[in-house]
């Protein structure tokens, strides 16, 4: 018999799907266990004013109400709430768990309403009468820096923090002919994974919490979900259900899932939750929230030398992980750009709005966003095709790691062969003649074509250092395997994804290999899935624990059978130990695992964070007489290194794809003046369905990182870094003839109707 | 109260519930079948998509009541003695899932559409489930499956 090939690379359906396409998921608000038998559910009243000194609460009405169980206010908590996540912030910033005394945006909570039953929850939360003094709101951030409104007077400021270069170039754009430079929205926007948040949570006579909570890494929501409680890690223990989507708003612990505990601790009853849409529209973090200016600089001959970015963070009204991203933006400004000097500042400031955390690229996209704008009004202005500036300017190829005078290490990359690549699939050149040939036939019809060359960190270490993941597998002796995981997944399909590199170590068939992750007492150690870490690290450790698993099976195989070690090795199709040559002795994994348990558990730690790369082109119509866009075509070359399973690789890059050009095309979280949020439901949100969006066209290349065996970097976030300034510069681009060279996200119909009317006028003007 | 009686899945259920009750609460809580989600609360994202008397519906929007002396259908119902419905076999095949919360919506609302269209083109599955909110997919896969679903029932 031939030696089978192997699995690696090849389209592996997902062994999840039988159980979510049959009975469904068992999302959090699914669960049904004992320990949550007759529990109470949960419900928080919320501000609906932005800034506001609370004057009383009285919850005298809400007692007599059938199904009422309890209900608290701050006083009541004695909880320390979040403290910033950076020691250099002011401990002043940090946020209550309830609001005490002032609230600083729509939807921070301020009770605790507790009921038998959900409908319950519905007809008392009105029975609570808070007044409110309104305070001045600030809602946008340019105005919060100037310091003129306080959230927190105490601190004086409503900056939490500065990033600046070490020194302030003043001669930065002195050798250049051209200097551009313009003012950029990176909007708000909701991450809005279908699932909203929930929580149960069940204490045990042990007076140890149990914990069932939709996260991203349980390890680290018990880090700070114990912080929040002022708790033991060792009194807590989380456990994961299906996570219904989390695009990096379900890391950690929110103040909500504290509050949950907290009560069912304080009733002795076991307590659940879980939010309407609305409240997860007003109180999950958002994303994204960045101001920037750009200024570019270079030669009319196309050279770029010189590149500025500077960020206003929107924080939002508590310094959450909204304060760590303008590091990541910084890091990687110059993007796939060889310019000669870079210089970043990022100021982050609180405003009374929803609390800034991480969203699908977090940092990242702003930072791609940016220059790619840059270089698309650098080549508007000495008139040369977008194209040309890029392949003027790009890093050539190299697979010795190098600096990119930002901080980072980029790894490997091949920046141009991805921009030809996505060109040539585009049918770039003939994409610009039925451009040319629109606009001279005066087609209300234009087509605008978009370019983004992006590269992007991921799998970064932490605090702790540098970037690594444990795995523990075990062979039983019925002859299946359990991998335990520190990994997270919400819809990437590790345990489809984590067998399949067991299965090609060991031979043991997918079916009978079964992953767990996500519960604390299982897996104490993990850093959970974020930051696109999980195969090249999770998954890495995965494959290093069954090669370590396979070594000590042929140690005790060669007791066994009496056989130099070196003469056995593993035959995959019997997943069994043989000895080299007479493969009819052998003894299985099964079988040495019935003599004695046989698993290995290993951490695999890599040298550092890894950089894919890649480049989008995005093909629009704009009809000019509307203004409406529609994105025709988005052509993506992503190169991740080497890939595991092109099925469930393509599908993260379809996701992130779509949610980068729902960016550049029509989410917005939008506040009014006096800080209310005037998208705060799916049907004002303006969340792309099937409709709107296309068959996305993807390209394959894979430039493998030394950085892990696997030779795999990140993809999670990848097609929202590259497409959302692809789709806009596109949507520009379609326009550009008649003078337009800005317009901010979301490009809606209406900016760029406007940005038509204010163009041609203006042409009108100079005649 | 009101006592309402509803075939779901082929199964009579009868029960007392509030006159407010929704449809997808009887079927979560009442019945136990908890593939049926809840995503919104405006009738927007279709995570709730179930069939009533063979018709797509959004059970959020429809009261317990109002399915009194009616057929409703849930992903439960759909696999035949361990085999999958071809449009659940599809989405497995196509990749058209991943946290697979809009799953049962949307898997329910293609067999609606499949049952009014069998043979749609790309463009009619994309506004037949413009009703049907996924954050994962991009839709890609959910259409590719829609439309594979369609050639294998052909
Ligand atoms: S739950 Fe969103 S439409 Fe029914
Ligand atoms: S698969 Fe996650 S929302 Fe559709």
């Amino acid at each position: 018999m031939q030696p089978r090939g192997s699995i690696l690379g090849t389209r592996v359906q997902r062994v999840e799907d039988p159980q979510l396409l049959t009975r469904g998921g068992v999302y959090t608000d699914d669960l049904v266990d004992d320990a949550l038998a007759s529990a109470v559910h949960v419900s928080f009243v919320r501000s609906p004013i932005a800034h506001a000194r609370i004057t009383s609460i009285d919850l005298t009405a809400l007692r007599a109400a059938p199904g009422f169980v309890a209900a608290f206010t701050a006083e009541d908590l004695a909880l320390p709430g979040a403290r910033p996540m950076l020691a250099t912030i002011d401990e002043r910033f940090t946020r209550p768990i309830l609001a005490a005394g002032t609230v600083r945006y729509v939807g921070e909570p301020v009770a605790i309403v507790v009921t038998e039953g959900y409908y319950q929850a519905e007809d008392v939360g009105e029975l609570v009468d808070i007044e409110y003094d309104p305070l001045p709101p600030v809602v946008d951030p340019l105005a919060a820096g100037r310091d003129e409104v306080l959230l927190f007077p105490d601190v004086g400021t409503n900056t939490v923090c500065e990033f600046l270069p070490e020194h302030r170039d003043e001669q930065l754009f002195e050798n250049c002919e051209v200097v551009v430079s313009s003012e950029i929205v990176n909007q708000r926007v909701a991450p809005a994974p279908l699932e909203t948040r929930a929580a149960a949570a069940s204490w045990g006579s042990d007076d140890r919490l149990t914990m069932w909570l939709p996260n991203q890494g349980a390890q680290t929501s018990q880090r700070a979900l114990a912080a929040l409680l002022g708790l033991d890690i060792s009194r807590l223990r989380i456990v994961t259900p299906d996570v219904g989507g989390a695009f990096g708003a379900k890391f950690g612990a929110d103040p909500e899932h504290a509050a949950v505990a907290w009560v069912a601790r304080e009733l002795a009853r076991p307590a659940r939750w879980s939010e309407q849409r609305y409240d997860n529209m007003l109180a999950m973090t958002h994303g994204r929230a960045q101001l920037q200016t750009v200024t570019i600089g270079g030669d009319r001959d196309g050279k770029l030398r010189a590149y500025r970015l500077d960020v206003v963070q929107d924080c939002g009204a508590y310094p959450a992980i909204g304060a760590l991203l303008p590091s990541l933006t910084r890091m990687m400004a110059p993007g796939t750009y060889r310019f000669e000097r870079v210089e970043s500042a990022a100021r982050c400031v609180v405003t009374n709005t929803t609390p800034i955390g991480a969203y699908r690229g977090a940092g990242r996209p702003e930072a791609t966003a940016a220059v790619e704008r840059a270089v698309d009004l650098f080549a508007a202005e000495i008139g040369m095709d977008p194209a040309d500036v890029r392949r003027r300017n790009l890093l050539p190829a190299f697979a010795e790691p190098q600096e990119n005078g930002s901080g980072a290490l980029y790894d490997s990359g091949d920046y141009p062969a991805a921009l030809e690549l996505a060109l040539s699939a585009a049918g770039y050149d003939d994409l610009r003649r039925e451009q040319a040939e629109r606009r001279e036939r005066g087609d209300v019809r234009l087509l605008g074509i978009g370019l983004a060359s992006y590269v992007e960190i991921t799998g970064g270490g932490d605090e702790a250092g540098a970037p690594s993941e444990n795995a523990l597998i075990e062979v039983h002796p019925d002859g299946t395997a359990t991998i335990l995981t520190g990994t997270s997944p919400h819809g990437q399909g590790h345990a489809t994804a984590w067998a399949m590199l067991a299965s090609d170590e060991l031979g043991i068939p997918i079916e009978l290999i079964t992953v767990r992750h996500g519960d604390t007492d299982l897996v104490p150690e993990g850093g959970g899935t974020g930051g696109s870490r999980s195969l090249q690290q999770g998954g890495a450790a995965v494959q290093q624990a069954a090669r370590e698993l396979a070594d000590i099976a042929r140690l005790r195989a060669a007791d066994m059978l009496e056989a130099n070690p070196d003469d056995l090795r593993i035959d995959r199709d019997r997943a069994a130990i043989t000895v080299a040559g007479s493969p009819h002795v052998a003894v299985t994994l099964a079988e040495l695992a019935g003599v004695e348990r046989l698993f290995v558990r290993t951490v695999f730690t890599a040298p550092g964070a890894t950089f894919p790369f890649g480049a989008h082109v995005a093909v629009v119509e704009v009809d000019t007489e509307t203004g409406r866009p529609t994105l025709l075509r988005l052509i993506s070359v992503d190169d991740a290194g080497v890939v595991l399973n092109p099925l469930l690789a393509d599908g993260q890059r379809h996701g992130g794809l779509a949610q980068g050009a729902a960016q550049a095309l029509f989410e917005e979280m939008v506040y009014d003046d006096d800080g209310n949020p005037l998208t705060a439901t799916f049907a004002d949100y303006a969340f792309p369905s099937a409709a709107e969006l296309p068959m996305f066209q993807l390209e394959t290349m894979e430039t493998p990182t030394t950085y892990n065996p696997l030779g795999a970097k990140g993809l999670g976030e990848a097609g929202t870094i590259g497409s959302t300034p692809a789709v806009q510069n596109a949507v520009i681009d379609a326009v550009a003839h008649l003078g337009v060279r800005h317009i901010d996200m979301p490009t809606t119909s209406r900016r760029i109707w406007e940005a038509i009317q204010t163009a041609t006028t203006n042409a009108e003007g100079r005649l | 109260m009101i006592q309402v009686e509803v075939t779901v899945n082929g199964e009579a259920r009868s029960a007392e519930v509030e006159p407010r009750l929704l449809l997808v609460h009887f079927l979560r809580d009442v019945c136990r079948l908890r593939a049926t989600n809840v995503g919104c609360d405006t009738t927007s994202c279709g995570a709730c998509t179930v069939l009533l008397d063979g018709v797509s519906v959004k059970s959020c929007t429809v009261l317990a009541a109002q399915a009194d002396g009616h057929e409703v259908a849930t992903v439960e119902g759909l696999a035949r003695e361990g085999e999958l419905h071809p449009v659940q076999a599809a989405f497995r095949a196509e990749h058209g899932l991943q946290c697979g919360f809009c799953t049962p919506g949307m898997v329910m609302a293609s067999v609606g559409l499949l049952q009014a269209n069998p043979h749609p083109t790309e463009e009619e599955i994309r506004i037949g489930l413009e009703g049907n909110l996924c954050r994962c997919t991009g839709y890609h896969n959910i259409v590719r499956a829609v439309l594979a679903a369609a050639e294998a029932e052909a």
